[in-house]
């Protein structure tokens, strides 16, 4: 029992966070706090992949001439940073829409609030 | 030379295209919309000669940059991509032509931005269905959902706050997908399709595989807007510009049912997903619940844009019933009725936009014959795509329901076959209620209820704009061609799609 809980601590961590990250989005009422939470739910998403590329005892990805190149197992993977390096960029190009939406929504209502938004949608 | 390099060539000349909308329209924003256009034309001409190329020759693959697949990324023509990227681009094109008549109205300082999102948002499309590899297909789905999000805000005053719902339910939809990618891509360490499918035999059974595709399948239902994941549907079709509606939801849920497809039937094993892991059984349960839930919706609205809508959630069904079959009368029928539902809520989708433009209203309850009178053509396309929603033979929509019926007889699942008959009778409910107040209703002001003489009558015809009015019945129409040509379709194209173990 203890061996799964702290010899997989890396992904105990990051189920907290995907957790918080569907909490924030789902039952939080301010537009901005979910944003928030859909944040933390991506970099959950990428910590998740950068954890599962790593060897113990291994060094960063760059070729060492004193270790050479012969043992893989000498370097931790480098194509989940690779990949998690696009997550990112896509992560924070749909920020940028979200934030540019929420802004055309505060001009509109003049609130983030969820439910007094949805109040004034339905009185205008 | 050029044939081994067409598979990329559709995403690239899309994305080319996009970037240089805003340079080349500095001066004249007319500029915006002819080179949108354009590059839509050439799309469609490029995967109409794929798909002759495939259908001659057999599938073709492109490397980028050279490098052999499992490292490099590897673009797939094959029977199914070729023919979903040529519905894709067809109905696109159609929609952009319509969208020329339109673009006064709705989206005037905008246009510049706006058509460019339009192409990314095809690009995002085409690359999407054309990528052989997993994470590609993460990529091309972020660039058409972002697009997406951009063409649906920009609409009515009620828009961003749809857009930004379908933005939260869509992130949360990509990163499911992104997170069950993971799953399987730690225990095969692969990401190219075909690599997959020869690794993953020796590890059905594994937790990380369930678990990943599991993740996979509801990431992707979300975006597909499989019941009861549709929430964000209704109000962003609603209230996105009619040119927005028009190409998102002929194109959008289409795509992502296709990647279901794709990484059921192509990645993972057809015997798998059906008995080992009730993943098609479940999507199918899901379909039929979704045809029944939306169909009764449909009904029940006053909007014709929110009743289309809700509409869409139930043809949706009929595209996850097929897969949930998961034998080929089912998956033929599901591929056919992709094909059909695009042209049918293409041309649907026009005629409200036509509505809006004319009338300045897409309400039913105030529809009455005055409209007949007013947008004759439009009202003659609504109701051949509404015969072909309800399945009346010979129009197309009658044979992908044939196909799935028989599916699901093929199956012994009786249940299924009931609900497409009965989802029938639903459709027939809510199209007639729009056919009969506009064919039969007298209109309440008596002014405008005399017959028209016969010249102020063609008058009246002519007011309806050739370029609004021209792409409608194009699609519309086309819909009895299909139908009649439906055999071949079937024979030439999707006979061979069926995966092997089917």
């Amino acid at each position: 029992m203890t061996d799964i809980l702290l010899g997989h601590y890396a992904y105990w961590g990051i189920i907290a966070l995907l957790v918080i990250g569907l909490y924030g989005m789902m039952f939080k009422n301010n537009l901005a706090k979910k944003l928030i939470g859909m944040t933390i739910f991506q970099v959950a998403i990428i910590m998740f992949y950068v954890a599962s590329a790593v060897k113990w005892g291994a060094t960063v990805p760059i070729l060492d001439p004193a270790i050479g190149a012969a043992d893989a197992a000498k370097y931790i993977s480098p194509l989940q940073h690779c990949l998690m390096l696009t997550a990112i960029v896509v992560g924070v190009a749909t920020i940028g829409v979200a934030f540019s939406l929420v802004i055309a929504i505060h001009r509109r209502y003049k609130t983030l609030d969820e439910s007094t938004l949805l109040e004034r949608m339905k009185t205008s | 030379m050029i044939i081994q390099n067409s598979p990329a060539l559709i995403p690239l000349l899309l994305l080319a295209s996009a970037i240089s909308i805003p340079l080349l329209a500095i001066r004249k924003t007319g500029i915006a919309y002819v080179t949108a256009a354009a590059a839509a034309f050439c799309a469609m001409a490029i995967s109409a000669f794929n798909t002759y190329r495939v259908w001659e020759s057999g599938p073709i693959t492109y490397h980028f940059g050279g490098w052999i697949p499992p490292i490099g990324i590897e673009y797939v023509l094959d029977p199914l991509s070729a023919f979903v990227t040529l519905v894709v681009n067809v109905v696109a094109f159609v929609v952009l032509c319509h969208a020329g008549g339109l673009k006064d109205r709705e989206i005037t300082e905008k246009a510049t931005p706006y058509y460019s999102l339009v192409l990314l948002l095809l690009c995002g499309a085409n690359g999407m269905i054309l990528t052989g590899d997993l994470f590609n297909l993460y990529v091309f789905l972020e660039i058409f959902s972002l697009a997406g999000y951009g063409l649906i805000g920009i609409g009515e005053k009620q828009a961003p706050v749809a857009s930004f719902r379908y933005l939260i339910m869509g992130t949360i939809g990509a990163s499911f997908y992104l997170l069950g990618l993971g799953f399987v891509y730690i225990v095969t360490g692969t990401l190219n399709m075909a690599d997959m499918k020869t690794m993953l035999p020796l590890l059905y059974g594994n937790p990380a595989v369930t678990a990943g595709l599991t993740l996979i399948v509801i990431g992707m239902g979300i975006k597909m807007a499989l019941f009861p994941l549709h929430g964000w549907l209704p109000d962003a079709y609603t209230y996105a510009p009619s040119t927005s509606t028009a190409l998102i939801a002929p194109i959008g849920t289409k795509v992502a049912a296709y990647v279901i497809l794709r990484v059921l039937f192509f990645v993972f094993d057809v015997k798998f997903v059906d008995q080992t892991l009730p993943v098609t059984d479940l999507i199918g349960w899901l379909a039929a619940g979704g045809i029944l839930f939306g169909s009764v919706m449909a009904i029940a609205q006053r909007e014709m844009k929110r009743m289309l809508a809700y509409s869409s959630v139930a043809q949706i069904g009929y595209i996850g019933l097929g897969i949930g079959l998961a034998n080929p009368l089912g998956l033929i029928g599901a591929v056919l009725h992709i094909l059909n539902h695009a042209f049918m809520k293409g041309a649907l989708f026009l005629v409200a936009a036509n509505l809006r433009k004319n009338a300045g209203h897409s309400d039913i309850s105030k529809l009455d014959a005055t409209y007949r009178n007013r947008l004759p053509w439009s009202m003659a396309a609504f109701t051949l795509a509404a015969l072909s929603m309800i399945g009346l033979p010979p129009t197309a929509g009658f044979f992908s329901k044939w196909y799935l019926a028989l599916g699901s007889i093929d199956k012994g699942n009786w249940v299924f076959l009931v609900v497409i008959l009965l989802s029938s009778l639903l459709n027939a409910v809510y199209f007639f209620r729009v056919l009969e107040k506009v064919y039969l209703l007298p209109p309440t002001d008596p002014e405008a209820g005399k017959a028209l003489p016969k010249l102020a009558r063609r008058r009246a015809v002519g007011q309806e704009e050739y370029s609004l009015m021209i792409p409608t019945v194009v699609l519309s129409f086309s819909l009895l061609l299909l139908g009649l040509w439906n055999a071949n379709i079937v024979k030439g194209i999707l006979q061979r799609i069926i995966p092997p173990g089917m």
